[in-house]
């Protein structure tokens, strides 16, 4: 069957932003699916909220839409578009459920829209857990006891009768949300609340334990014709217990004989027939008892998933295009594969090499929440490693990890091993490798971890030859020697750490010796037949495939594991980076080791090194293929730390120069700079010390903020109000040095916050986007939403903004991107960071002037001026480039995954993702962002007000435009009175330590639908923390400062004037391009 | 621990650690890319006279079991890995393969580039091998590997076949308590097995469909096997090159329009040889388990579990009296074929899988289809 050709227009829905659970795997998805039908011949209109996503590109869709994703707004746009088919499967869970949703408020019929890839009924039988359990009791398959239930006395009821533990699964939540593991009949009670609450049909599974079996995964692929394939066997290190995100996963499976695996593979198949997915890719998850050889199934997911990603970089075999070309009617036999040319894409993918995934969590962000490994998701981002041995890419995916620790467990407390090994905390793997250090057998482990003894002998096989290799000395190292401990993985890094010599000492003797790493290519068949995309990993083999090019090329450094702060939006800059060299005729060569993105993907760049980002690692790939030029401003803080040894070593980096990079961190150097140029900066000060801290605090004045030097998202960023606060941070919160000192600024309260992104090429300078915060400086830039264009700021500021940014710009002498952020207090305007890159906020400027940044800061870098790329700047080469609506940008926060944690936005960011609203005005724009974020503005019903006596004034002005839009007001009684005096109508609702019923309990009943709580400044009080969190809890949108709060007005106002209304950005910026 | 060296014909040296036995063999090198199933690997009759390099990196993870095993023994000449697991971890298991093969007198070689010896099989097709699994000269293995005689012309399959004639009645025993194998047919049928190097899931697949088995040696004659008056004949797998058993050949002939034959890899080469047509050696085979193949007559792919060296030329196999029935998508050789008037076909690949993918069982089921059929003929 050829594609059809009934079909000319197709809607995806993009999975929105970037949350627990659901990241960027699904730009991988969603932009392949877009990139192969565009190829087909197909229209494309697009869907999603995010805007730091590749598939939201213009270039990428007809019709772009950075819309919520609801079924009111994308009935809105295909009721413009008039999309012949929806294609559902690419676009996560919340693009699966939008489209069940579209389909059953009889949207798809209504408009005549057929529903691509699964079906309704076969998406309701996946999803639905009694459904499925009877499909999969129909072909026989064997599943945990388990039973639904909609309340508490029936859930506890059916686990008394299996026994505890039991495992608990909220209905249609996303990355098993509000589910977990109860062992007794507490916990039971308290998570059959929280997981009936959370799901949106009300109800939760509850089935027998099957902790401790062993998990697997497979990736399978059908076609209309009936045809299957499984792509990817994947099994679980962490047995069943750890949601699969939060487990390290290996593929291929590497305990199961031909007959286990073939029986899972039969199940897999007939599973996939039975739910009756009609082509696509699927996920079906197994267990099996490891005494037994019982196998259950677990669940199946009938679209592509995070672990269709890691499937497709695991093997090359690009799930998600080839998902979207069997919906349109092509056979797998139809398709080729890419890797091969002359073989199909009807095959299965055979590795000869292993792949270890292992998840990046942040519970350092979230203090409060306990770092425990359970059923919901916790992890934020995660690493693959490529390595032919499962010792060898274990190693690698530890350091690709970048959690600043060496790669072997060297801080632990022996105590407490028993503990962390029962228990599964991000720790774990360390703490396994430290109890082998400690002579621990690999039975004592395995009793305890419950985890495979072939994987435990692999672990405790390389803690023997570190220990080997410590012993012999540096000197008496033969080639064999490097050679064996090289090929088992081990890194330059930990050598020189056991011999104490230097890192350069050990690569040059090794070298000298002729242990070279080289690289291998991955091509679906183990070699058997050639392979035409140079897709590589490094290995200690004894030949090289690389076949570097000879024309003219340049590197770019990836940015590592998704993490908060250094996210999709760097993965988009790198991607861009990648296509524009590719446009101006340069070789583009991507490093990187995140499974999850674009940039890992063998059609994004002409050559594809799946690598950590390691001085080593980066340094051979950089042997090998000598590059014209390096990449470091694109990939976040990662290639930036590597930058300066990098260039030291001779590797040419391009653009802004390192030194130029390294000067804005330094605080001595980039504060005489400032003081040359004369611009004004918040008073501050470095410590190296205690004393010298408290010392410098005092001297600015506080409130001051401190932060280490050299880290994103700022990571242990505090405001303090007090010495001590400030004692007990450099005591206990941070790690510094001579060369990265604290850094101690004046904080300036209630200034607000501005972030300028700026494109410059030595002599002119660009200012492509001038961000107004909505919350006030001192919450995260990250962690802020923010306007374009700026509306509340005078133009004598912005002046200022444009004249600081050019000098900054030139005495910097940057070439590409800047960011500055700056802070406005009564009328001046003060820097308080310069950050010589690409920045968090480049797509999202990208997006709403339509000029594409990072592209235009490649053809800078590659020695063009702003002047010969007028053409994509829409003719401009200086000033600020216009946008025609208002474009707010949102954070979205992963509060709901760490309950106990207080919501309060700080210093130190912790969202995970964002979202972008477009509006004729600022309050439209900013009410579809919070609705994109999860916190829609309520149309109507109480605002609950409790503000500091300083705030005063200003909520009184904001209650009463709530209450000419038809609110009703409630507030604690200090605020309450202050309404009250303002002739305000105002229910007083008690603090939670004056009695009952208090603030927490109006939330819970819902008699709350907006809370606007601002904090009274130099502590958190329970009170508030309690309200904060329930308020999350309950999804009551819930705002902490008062410029969101008169954000919040203007949204409310807009909700009730503003039609639903719809924009593509191709109409957005087409009027611009006949101008230009 | 010993050094172990791998020695081409072409004088390329590997060198690794050994496990297994401390011999040398040799044979002619050959990969396989299947993931899982090393025990079938090592103990089908059909890898006789091969030393066999995996592509999966990491061997011996599961150990050995005896229920895994495709023949009494293992029937490689040697094995090369880049990773041999010292520990074997499985519910299975009851020893490890080291051991496992140890115990059989077979030499492994760990350590070794194996991606590096693929492409360089790949690129110069199959070579002469020598597998030291206690160091040696390389300069003389390679001069021993030069001094093998080629696989093509050998006549391996009657040297691995049974000597005696005996009786199979076992069938596919379910690997769990979740193995949704199904129950057996009822016997009803009587398959007299060729052995020219047969696998036991062959055995076992002909049991689960109806039948009991009478296997017998290869140089039995056609009349001998009708005398044991057959529903059905069925010709095995088995090594080496087809062409030098045209004995057999004859007596397959013999065997078409008397009743039905169903064909199995070289089963299907003796049926091509009997019936006109011609066979030739591939660069490198094909050996894997996710060979994709076209069923012309359903229109479906199947993946496939594959052990060849040789082929049928499509082109030479009489048109009149054939139809070409499964094609090889990776490469388009001919994968299957049966005769348009008499009860006869054959596929090229392994249905019986083992290792590899159950897409193929159904040939076994139309065998039993095509015996009842003929069965009901006057």
């Amino acid at each position: 069957m050829p594609k059809r050709t009934d079909l000319k227009k197709i809607l995806i829905i993009g999975s929105g932003p970037i949350v627990i659970g659901q990241a960027c795997e699904f730009d991988y998805s969603g932009t392949q699916a877009c990139k192969a039908l565009r190829a087909d011949g197909y229209e494309v209109v697009l869907i999603n909220s995010n805007p730091a996503t590749i598939m939201t590109d213009p270039e990428l869709a007809n019709g772009t839409y950075v819309e919520p994703i609801n079924v009111t707004y994308a009935e809105e746009v295909i009721k413009r578009e008039r999309p012949d088919a929806l294609l559902s499967t690419v676009g996560g869970q919340t693009g699966l459920n939008l489209s069940v949703a579209l389909a059953e408020a009889g949207i798809l019929d209504k408009y005549g829209v057929e529903l691509l890839g699964a079906k309704i009924g076969s998406i309701k039988k996946a999803e639905d857990r009694l459904l499925f359990k009877d499909a999969m009791k129909k072909i026989g398959l064997d599943m945990p006891q388990s039973q639904l239930v909609n309340n508490v006395d029936a859930g506890l009821k059916f686990a008394a009768k299996v026994g505890y533990p039991v495992v608990l699964r909220p209905s249609f939540t996303l990355g098993g949300s509000g589910g977990g593991i109860a062992y007794n009949k507490e916990e039971c009670e308290e998570i059959l609340q929280r997981g009936i609450d959370l799901s949106p049909v009300g109800e939760t599974l509850i089935e027998e334990s099957v902790l401790g079996w062993k998990e697997y995964e497979l990736e399978v692929m059908r076609d209309l014709a009936d045809n299957c394939i499984i792509i990817c066997s994947i099994e679980n290190f962490d047995p069943m217990g750890v949601h699969t995100g939060d487990s390290i996963t290996v593929a291929p499976a590497q305990t199961l004989t031909d007959r286990e695996y073939q029986m899972m593979r039969d199940a897999a198949l007939a599973c996939l027939r039975e739910i009756g997915v009609d082509t696509g890719g699927s996920n079906v998850q197994f267990a099996i008892n490891p005494k037994t050889g019982r196998m259950i199934i677990i669940e199946m997911n009938p679209r592509v998933s995070r672990s269709s990603a890691l499937a497709s970089k695991a093997t090359g075999f690009p799930i998600a295009k080839i998902a979207a070309r069997l919906a349109v009617g092509y056979r797998l036999d139809e398709i080729a594969n890419d890797i091969t040319r002359k073989t199909p894409a009807c095959f299965e993918p055979t590795l000869d090499y292993v792949v270890v995934k292992i998840p990046r969590w942040q519970f350092e962000k979230f203090p409060g929440a306990e770092p425990v490994l359970g059923t919901q998701m916790k992890s934020v981002g995660e690493v693959m490693a490529i390595g032919r041995t499962f010792q060898q890419a274990m190693l690698k995916g530890i350091r690709s990890l970048e959690t600043g620790k060496r790669d072997s467990a060297d801080k632990f407390d022996e105590l407490l091993i028993p503990q962390r090994l029962i228990t599964p905390t991000p720790e774990r793997l360390s703490y396994i490798r430290f109890a082998f250090e400690r002579g621990w057998t690999i039975e004592q482990v395995q009793e305890l971890t419950a985890m495979d003894p072939w994987f435990l002998r692999q672990l405790r096989d390389i803690t023997l030859h570190e220990q080997e290799l410590k012993a012999t000395p540096f000197a008496a190292m033969t080639a064999d020697g490097f050679r064996r401990a090289k090929r088992m993985g081990i890194s330059d890094s930990w050598l020189s750490g056991a011999w104490n010599v230097s890192i350069h000492d050990v690569r040059s003797r090794r070298k000298e010796l002729g242990v070279k790493a080289v690289f291998n290519r991955v091509d679906t068949c183990a070699a058997e037949f050639e392979s035409f995309t140079p897709y590589l990993y490094s290995s200690f083999e004894s030949e090289c495939e690389a076949e570097p090019a000879e024309r003219k090329k340049v590197m770019i450094l990836g940015s590592g594991p998704n993490r908060i702060g250094q996210g999709i939006e760097f993965d988009y800059c790198c991607c861009h980076a990648s296509f524009a060299l590719q446009e101006f005729g340069v070789e583009s060569i991507m490093v990187n080791c995140n499974p999850e993105t674009v940039s890992t993907d063998y059609d994004t760049s002409d050559r594809l090194y799946f690598e950590p980002l390691t001085l080593e690692e980066v340094l051979n790939i950089a042997d090998t293929e000598k590059p014209d030029g390096l990449i470091v401003q694109f990939g976040g803080q990662t290639p930036l730390n590597l930058a300066l040894p990098l260039k030291k070593l001779g590797v040419p980096i391009i653009g802004t120069d390192p030194e130029s990079i390294d000067l804005a961190e330094d605080r001595k150097l980039f504060g005489k700079l400032l003081d040359d140029l004369q611009i004004p900066s918040p008073p501050n000060g470095t410590a190296t010390s205690v004393d010298e801290a408290i010392a410098v605090a005092r001297r600015l004045g506080f409130p001051v903020l401190i932060r280490p030097s050299f880290v994103l998202g700022g990571r242990a960023m505090v405001i303090t109000y007090d010495e001590d606060s400030v004692r007990r941070y450099m005591q206990e919160a941070v790690v510094f040095s001579q060369d990265r000192p604290v850094l101690i600024d004046r904080f300036l309260e209630d200034a607000v916050e501005v972030d300028v992104d700026c494109l410059s090429d030595g002599d002119d300078v660009l200012i492509a986007g001038i961000m107004e915060h909505i919350e006030e400086a001192g919450v995260h830039s990250g962690d802020s939403s923010c306007v374009l264009p700026a509306y509340g700021i005078a133009q004598r500021e912005l002046d200022t903004i444009r004249q600081h940014t050019i000098q900054l710009a030139r005495a910097l002498k940057v070439v590409g991107l800047m960011n500055v952020q700056y802070a406005i207090k009564d009328g001046a305007v003060y820097v308080l960071e310069v950050n010589p890159r690409a920045s968090r906020t480049v797509p999202y400027v990208s997006k709403a002037t339509g000029v594409p940044l990072p592209k235009v800061a490649v053809g800078l870098m590659l020695g063009k001026k702003l002047k010969d790329l007028a053409h994509l700047t829409y003719g401009q080469t200086s000033g600020v480039l216009p946008v025609d609506k208002f474009f707010v940008k949102s954070p979205v926060f992963p509060f709901n995954k760490f309950p106990g944690v207080d919501p309060a936005l700080g210093p130190e960011m912790r969202s995970t993702g964002e979202v972008m609203g477009v509006g004729e005005n600022f309050g439209e724009a900013f009410a579809k962002a919070q609705l994109s974020a999860g916190t829609p503005m309520p149309a109507g019903g109480t605002v609950f007000f409790s503000v500091n006596d300083k705030h005063k004034a200003v909520a009184v002005e904001l209650a009463r435009q709530f209450e000419s839009l038809g609110y009703t007001l409630a507030a604690t009684r200090g605020t309450a009175s202050a309404f009250t005096a303002a002739g305000l109508k105002c229910k007083t609702v008690f603090k939670v330590n004056e009695g009952r019923p208090n603030a927490v309990d109006l939330i819970k009943g819902g008699g709350a639908q907006l809370v606007i709580y601002t904090s009274t400044g130099a502590h958190s009080f329970s009170d508030e923390k309690i309200i904060r969190r329930t308020a999350v809890f309950y999804r009551v949108p819930c705002i902490t400062t008062l410029s969101g709060a008169r954000a919040a007005a203007q949204a409310a106002a807009s909700l009730q004037k503003d039609p639903v209304r719809v924009w593509s950005l191709q109409e957005i910026h087409a009027s611009k391009k006949t101008t230009a | 621990m010993e050094k172990s060296i791998l020695a081409l014909e072409d004088g390329t040296v590997f060198e690794g650690r050994s496990f297994g036995a401390p011999t040398t063999t040799s044979g002619e090198v050959v990969f396989n890319t299947s993931i899982t199933g090393y025990q079938e690997i090592f103990t089908d009759p059909s890898y006789s006279g091969q030393i066999v390099v995996l592509t999966n990196p990491q061997i011996g993870n599961y150990g050995a079991n005896p229920d895994d095993s495709e023949s009494v023994r293992p029937f490689i000449e040697g094995l090369v890995v880049r990773d041999f697991s010292p520990l074997a971890s499985n519910w299975r298991s009851e020893e490890g393969a080291c051991q496992f093969l140890s115990r059989n007198g077979l030499p492994v070689a760990s350590d070794i580039d194996t991606r590096a010896l693929v492409r360089r099989l790949r690129t110069r097709g199959v070579m002469r091998g020598v597998l030291s699994g206690n160091g040696g000269d390389p300069v003389k293995l390679v001069e021993q590997a030069r001094a093998i005689p080629s696989m093509s012309g050998l006549d391996l399959a009657t040297r691995v076949s049974t000597l005696e004639q005996y009786k199979w009645s076992e069938g596919v025993s379910p690997v769990s308590e979740s193995d949704l194998t199904g129950d057996p047919a009822a016997p009803r049928f009587h398959v007299v097995a060729y052995d020219f190097g047969i696998k036991r899931n062959i055995l076992r697949r002909l049991v689960h469909v109806g039948a009991h088995v009478t296997v017998v040696p290869a140089l039995t004659t056609a009349k001998d096997v009708l005398a044991l008056k057959p529903d059905g004949v069925f010709l095995s797998n088995g090594p080496g090159d087809p062409e030098p058993l045209q004995h057999q050949a004859e007596q397959v002939r013999k065997l078409i329009g008397k009743t039905p034959v169903f064909g199995i890899c070289l089963g299907l080469q003796l049926l091509g040889l009997a019936l006109g047509g011609k066979t030739f050696k591939l660069k490198f085979g094909h050996r894997g388990a996710n060979h994709p193949v076209l069923n012309r007559l359903t229109n479906r792919v199947e993946i496939t579990s594959q052990n060849h060296g040789f082929a049928v030329d499509p082109d030479s196999m009489p048109d009149s009296a054939v139809e070409l029935t499964h094609i090889n998508l990776n490469d388009q050789t001919l994968e299957g074929f049966r005769h348009k008037s008499e009860p006869v076909f054959c596929v090229q690949y392994h249905p019986e899988a083992s290792p590899g993918p159950h897409d193929s069982h159904y040939l076994f089921d139309d065998f039993a289809a095509m015996m009842a059929q003929f069965q009901k003929k006057p």
